[in-house]
């Protein structure tokens, strides 16, 4: 079977404006979020440890730190929940998953901007 | 009631309208040319014959041609019968993925794959063994398949290991997520009997 037309089925359903970014980016992803009637939106702002998928079912995580405590969300990157991702900055790593910031806080888990 | 036949092109994921990322399965149905309509004077019955996927006329059978030919629609690879009241159609209406709406359940069947002789886990879902305290190399076995002279015999329909898969399945309650007029294609919730390329009904509840 040819993959092409079951990747063109689901086209439509992709997001066009999504920057270019990568592991070791600092993105802002907006997420929209629904409280019974309302909806507002929330920004989760980390770095990217991994990107993964493709098509409908890219997915990307992303890892900060808030209150000491590391938060990691995975976002579906076409997923309409999310309204806008940003890249905040570039940043030079040397493999495409940042497994090994999970280990390390502080100094030694900076990332290097790319230059 | 009436239905399509199809083929499984194979799986992806939809957002629905609630923002959720659903796994869908793509079938190919349609468009179906109406070649016979059973009734009951006739046949003893009331049945639809459909065909589905055109083919050069040295494809099939002398008499298939035929029928075929009678009905004044080209020749088509598959024809197929559906149960229920006909007399609403006639012979040469072309029935396509448009009687079908989004969030209609239908019912798929289709020949599932095939998995070949299947041990007694596999096939009925056994436990097996302990990996350890003393088990003999066994793991996988059935265990006793009954008592000694009464009964004296193993009863019929004793699970067992064999033959698993490539048999008519059909799976009920599938929701429709999205259909394709132009294209002819159906996105069915969920997963559907057989491997890509197989041949599927399609049956609206």
């Amino acid at each position: 079977m040819d993959m092409s037309i079951m990747r063109e089925l689901t086209s439509d359903q992709l997001r066009k404006d999504l920057p270019d970014f990568g592991p070791g980016d600092t993105l802002r992803v907006h997420v929209r979020v629904i409280e019974g009637e309302k909806e507002r939106l929330q920004v989760f702002e980390g770095h990217v440890i991994q990107r993964r998928g493709s098509g409908i079912q890219e997915t990307v995580t992303v890892r900060k730190i808030t209150q000491g405590v590391a938060i990691e969300r995975i976002f579906p990157v076409h997923s309409p929940r999310v309204a806008r991702i940003e890249t905040v900055r570039r940043g030079r790593v040397r493999r495409a998953r940042l497994y090994y910031l999970r280990g390390r806080k502080g100094k030694a888990a900076r990332i290097r901007e790319k230059r | 009631m009436v239905g399509l036949i199809g083929r499984k092109m194979g799986m992806t994921q939809l957002y629905n309208d609630r923002d959720e990322l659903v796994p869908v399965t793509v079938v190919a149905a349609g468009p179906c040319p109406v070649v016979q309509v059973r009734d009951e004077d006739k046949n003893g019955y009331t049945a639809l014959q459909l065909a589905f996927e055109v083919v050069p006329e040295h494809r099939v059978t002398r008499p298939v041609a035929g029928q075929f030919k009678k009905a004044g629609i080209p020749v088509h690879r598959i024809t197929q019968e559906f149960r229920g009241d006909a007399a609403a159609y006639e012979v040469g209406q072309v029935l396509d993925v448009s009687q079908f709406a989004v969030g209609d359940t239908v019912k798929i069947s289709g020949r599932s794959k095939g998995k070949g002789f299947a041990g007694v886990i596999r096939r009925h879902g056994f436990r097996g063994k302990k990996a350890t305290h003393g088990t003999p190399d066994r793991q996988r076995h059935g265990g006793s398949i009954g008592q000694g002279t009464t009964p004296g015999k193993v009863w019929k329909g004793k699970k067992m290991p064999g033959h698993l898969g490539a048999r008519q399945v059909t799976v009920s309650g599938l929701e429709i997520e999205r259909v394709d007029t132009e294209r002819n294609l159906l996105f069915v919730k969920g997963a559907v009997p057989g491997g890509v390329n197989a041949l599927l009904t399609i049956v609206k509840r």
